[in-house]
């Protein structure tokens, strides 16, 4: 964006005589705008300010190194208070008026669906750092956390060679998210040979707090005398109660293990852990892998946030991995230009915290591993058990029929986010 | 002899067979009363030697009542007590424990378990608990944590060792697949241990596979040997469930004629089993008979549990609205901040909990009262500061307080953090009550239950038989009468909103126990809350606990057939054609009051 009004800028006669007076040493000086997106109050302050503060660390950090083609970065922070509209607004705010080179930001997928006409409108870039139910590809936004295949799928492969488990029982709050990846599920499930009478969905309402009849009910459903587990798109407040409500009713985890795509390391400090030792979360990292860079990262997040209790999760290190994809990517393509740096994303590699590399692939997604923990007593995870191969993102799943022929490619002559092999065209479908 | 260590099918037969140690009969006999392993730790089988039981037998009982020491301490004590010697082999298995993965780690295990070393549940035990630690020597030295305390012993020979060694132990890593392989070895090797709670817990670990016929003879000697009543009910039980797989259809006729009546699921799946699958009609009827005489007695039971369910929904609504039938059922302000009150008690909570740590009900029980006064003051503060002002005019005082809600928020927001805070239960809030194995209370439930009613007839008892009350009812009936009598109206007006705001708090302390504490928690109730006292009838207080409770039980009673989703919808629309028949509420205020 800078760049184009720059150009444009460069037309009127003052300007040209204000940039010939002040010359190159101007543009040198001139900060390179990281629009950061994350509410600060309201619901989802809860999760999304450590990844404000993780970006400024980020930003920080670079600065120390020299910027990014000579040039400082500089934060522009924004509060969307938690309200899907002013997501929207907020996006607009900082492509038009503060002229950012790229945003990071926004969390669950009903404040990203407000966000996506406005990139897509103002051609700007944004990274979404958090887990999320696919389906969809926009040109104009990076998906740099989990999608279905990459945190759903194996958990439950997992869970069914591991374990031997033969009846499921999907649990989730009532919103897009968890319908759409317990929809997924469902179908794989079915295809792998399980019944109907032997999974179970379960919907909630938001911030549900009395689980007594649920539990109950998960409960006799595990007594069949076939192996259950819960497979949890359960969204935050309502964990607490839930867990509280299993360990109160005595079901362990040896007996009906819960796996979880929504709780992790930033979470469970909130927590009372005891209830949930022994349970199950699915995540592209975890803040006890053992890894140099690991090491690393967690150390200059202590620093950076003067606080050795904190936490690191899951999608701070999707903000790690974007934040320097978008910084390779810059600097590969000399510029900030939107367009030109669309395209330098693809392909780039970054080492993700986990002692892999990271690839931006065509669809806007990236290669991720697959880890499984098990929650212990100190709140965090033991890992035990991970993909052997990073597993790239579909953006489309194979196991909805509906999206089964959708394919997402934003390089020609494709280059198209629903890209329909079957009929060969673009199909302009809504996502 | 040994025919009982032949559990056919099931994934215990491995683990069984890996325990493959011959046992006399006479060796079994004594083993009730020998207070240490009696399977394996009979004669250690390298060395023959017979371990002197009369020794044990002092040792174990006389810590059992002088010290706190926990069942998992006084099994390692004796065990490690009696050991003289210990075998090469073994050790060389349990220090190649930390190796591997967890697969290499469950076949070291088995391996263990065939040894019959009397070591061997001790360490298993410690490890399914996580209380087996490796030093990073070479090779390691494998220590076990005790249950309390943060001093421990080696696994090899049992002397103690100092808090320091055991805390630059690491963990040996255990994952449940592992830990559940684990059980069923350990079951295997307590199914005649001293302690009745072990046998019980063996016996239903067994039951949960299918039971071998091969077991019943040694079965058979175990109901002739057990004394304690309880296991000998499960030993009958699993005795039955083994006989359904013998070839004599009379033998299985008798064992469902024992089964029926009782209410373990194991049973229930073996009963169904049978019904669809044993190859004689008449079995197959028998089964089914049994299986539809438990079936009314499970409806009866989740009837049963239905209704706590409701009950204890009610509570947490009544608990919730009860603070809010003062300041809006009595002095008619529509207060939108009533729920941060709720949060301001549960950060009390947290906040005495890590002021005083280790000292969970102690800190709970202080909460109760310093939630009151730190949510009634700052009620006191609100009403003082701004609701006085806005008497009569609801909709700027909806507005007012709906801004100070949404203020206390984020002050808690900036002041503590916008995460949530960890707030434990002490150990007699957690678990459940087990009635039967169809019914089981949660006690924090209950406790809550209990609490709620306390409050309620607590708040009564302080409107009708005090001053203050007499006084709020007052103001709130007639206030330019009240202020002739000599009340001072201002005065009556804060106090009472105090109380109601005290009482909030309180609400707070409770529900930090069942669900989570941050700053967001305030707005899942307000709704509720409101519902509840609009339901019950603005200004009564009995209608208050009638309306929380009938809203509870149809909560529950809706749940299992809608979904919690459809239930949140149906109990809105019923409660807004209520209103529109009975504007007044279930209970309204009569007189002219009324009127005002």
């Amino acid at each position: 964006m800078t760049q184009k009004h720059w150009l444009k800028a460069l037309r009127t006669p003052s300007v040209v005589l204000a940039l010939s007076l002040f010359g190159a040493s101007a543009q040198a000086a001139d900060p390179i705008k990281v629009g950061v997106l994350h509410s600060l109050s309201g619901t989802m302050a809860i999760s999304e300010t450590t990844l404000k503060d993780t970006i400024e660390m980020l930003v920080a950090e670079q600065n120390a190194k020299g910027g990014v083609l000579g040039r400082p970065l500089q934060a522009v922070v924004v509060d969307p208070a938690s309200d899907w509209p002013l997501f929207a607004e907020r996006t607009r705010q900082l492509l038009e008026q503060d002229n950012v080179d790229v945003i990071f930001g926004v969390w669950t997928s009903v404040a990203r669906k407000s966000v996506l006409p406005v990139v897509e409108e103002l051609n700007g870039i944004l990274f979404y750092p958090v887990q999320y139910e696919g389906e969809e590809s926009s040109r104009n936004i990076f998906y740099t956390g989990a999608a279905p295949n990459q945190q759903a799928i194996p958990a439950v492969d997992y869970l069914m060679n591991e374990y031997g488990i033969e009846r499921w029982v999907l649990a989730g709050t009532d919103y897009v998210y968890p319908r759409t990846t317990n929809r997924i599920l469902e179908a794989y499930l079915k295809a792998n040979g399980v019944a109907d009478e032997d999974i179970m969905i379960n919907y909630t309402p938001f911030g549900h707090a009395d689980w007594q009849s649920i539990v109950a009910d998960i409960k006799r459903f595990g007594e069949q005398g076939k192996p259950t587990a819960v497979v949890s798109t359960i969204n935050g407040d309502a964990n607490v109660p839930f867990y509280r409500e299993l360990g109160n009713q005595g079901m362990s985890a040896e007996d009906i293990p819960v796996i979880a795509f929504s709780v992790g390391e930033e979470e469970l400090s909130g927590m009372d852990t005891r209830p949930l030792v022994g349970h199950l979360a699915a995540w592209n990292y975890f803040m006890s892998v053992d890894t140099p860079e690991n090491a690393e990262f967690i150390e200059k997040w202590h620093a950076f946030i003067g606080n050795t209790d904190r936490v690191t999760n899951d999608p701070m290190e999707a903000h790690y991995i974007g934040f320097n994809m978008w910084v390779q990517a810059v600097e590969k393509a000399g510029t900030t230009d939107v367009d030109t740096v669309i395209d330098a994303l693809k392909g780039v590699t970054v080492p993700n915290l986990t002692g892999g590399m990271a690839e931006m692939l065509v669809n806007h997604h990236i290669t991720k591993p697959v880890l499984i923990g098990e929650i212990q007593e100190d709140g965090q995870f033991l890992v035990v058990w991970q993909t052997d191969d990073l597993i790239p993102g579909d953006a489309w799943s194979p196991h909805l029929p509906g999206s089964r022929d959708i394919i997402a490619d934003w390089t020609p002559p494709i280059s198209c986010g629903n890209f329909n092999t079957v009929t060969q065209t673009c199909s302009g479908q809504n996502y | 002899m040994a025919a009982w260590l032949l559990v056919a099918g099931g994934s215990l037969h491995a683990e069984t067979q890996a325990f493959g140690l011959e046992m006399p009969a006479a060796d079994l006999a004594t083993a009730t009363t020998t207070p240490t392993f009696a399977v394996i730790a009979q004669a250690d089988p390298y060395t023959g030697d017979m371990i002197d039981p009369s020794l044990l037998g002092t040792d174990a009982e006389s810590a059992g009542e002088g010290t706190a020491e926990t069942d998992d301490d006084l099994m390692e004590e004796a065990v490690y007590e009696g050991l003289e010697e210990t075998a090469a082999d073994v050790d060389l298995l349990i220090q190649r424990l930390p190796e591997g993965s967890f697969n290499d780690r469950r076949a070291v295990a088995e391996e263990l378990a065939a040894t019959g070393d009397p070591r061997v549940p001790v360490v298993l035990t410690a490890l399914v608990e996580g209380r087996l630690l490796a030093t990073g020597d070479d090779p390691p030295r494998i220590l076990i944590r005790a249950e309390t305390g943060r001093a421990g012993r080696d696994a090899l020979t049992g002397e103690p060792v100092d808090a320091d060694l055991i805390a630059s132990g690491r963990r040996v890593p255990v994952h449940n697949p592992l830990r559940n392989a684990l059980r069923n070895l350990i079951a295997v090797a307590t199914i005649s241990a001293p302690d009745p709670e072990r046998r019980a817990a063996s016996l239903r670990r067994l039951m949960r596979d299918d039971v071998s016929p091969d077991m019943l003879a040694y079965l058979d000697e175990r109901v002739e040997l057990e004394t304690d009543p309880r296991v000998t009910d499960l030993l009958l039980t699993v005795r039955a469930l083994a006989r359904l797989n013998v070839d004599d259809p009379e033998q299985r006729l008798e064992s469902i004629a024992l089964l029926r009546g009782s209410l373990l699921s194991e049973v229930r799946v073996r009963l169904e089993a049978t019904a669809t699958r044993d190859d004689d009609p008449e079995v197959r009827e028998a089964a089914r008979d049994a299986l539809d005489s438990i079936e009314s007695r499970i409806r009866f039971f989740r009837f049963t549990e239905n209704l706590f369910f409701g009950l204890s929904a009610g509570s947490v609504l009544l608990l919730a609205a009860i603070g809010l039938a003062i300041t809006f059922g009595v002095m008619g302000v529509i207060n939108m901040a009533h729920g941060e009150l709720i949060m301001i008690g549960a950060y009390t909570t947290w906040f005495i909990q890590t002021l005083i740590p280790g000292a969970l009900s102690t800190s709970i029980l202080l909460a109760i009262p310093a939630a009151f006064l730190v949510a009634g003051l700052v009620g006191v503060a609100m009403e003082r500061g701004v609701i006085q002002f806005l008497y009569g005019r609801p909709l700027e005082t909806l507005l007012a307080t709906f801004g100070i809600s949404l203020i206390l928020q984020q002050a808690v927001r900036t002041l503590f953090s916008p995460l949530n805070r960890p707030v434990a239960s002490p150990d007699w809030l957690s678990g459940s009550l087990h009635v039967n194995p169809l019914l089981s209370l949660t006690w924090s439930r209950i406790y809550i239950l209990v609490f709620a009613i306390m409050v309620f007839i607590a708040l009564l008892l302080v409107m009708k038989k005090t001053s203050l009350g007499l006084k709020v009812r007052a103001v709130a009936q007639n206030r330019p009468m009240a202020r002739a009598l000599g009340v001072r109206t201002g005065w009556v007006d804060a106090l009472t909103f105090g109380l109601g705001a005290g009482i909030a708090g309180v609400a707070g302390v409770a529900l930090s126990q069942l669900t989570n504490v941050g700053p967001n928690m305030g707005q899942a109730y307000i709704i509720d809350s409101f519902m509840v006292v609009v339901f019950g009838g603005v200004g009564n207080l009995w209608g208050t606990l009638v309306g929380a409770m009938g809203l509870g039980m149809m909560t529950k009673f809706l749940e299992p057939h809608t979904g919690a989703v459809l239930a949140k919808i149906v109990v809105l629309i019923f409660i807004i054609l209520f209103i529109q028949r009975r504007p007044r509420g279930l209970f309204p205020k009569k007189g002219r009051a009324a009127e005002a």
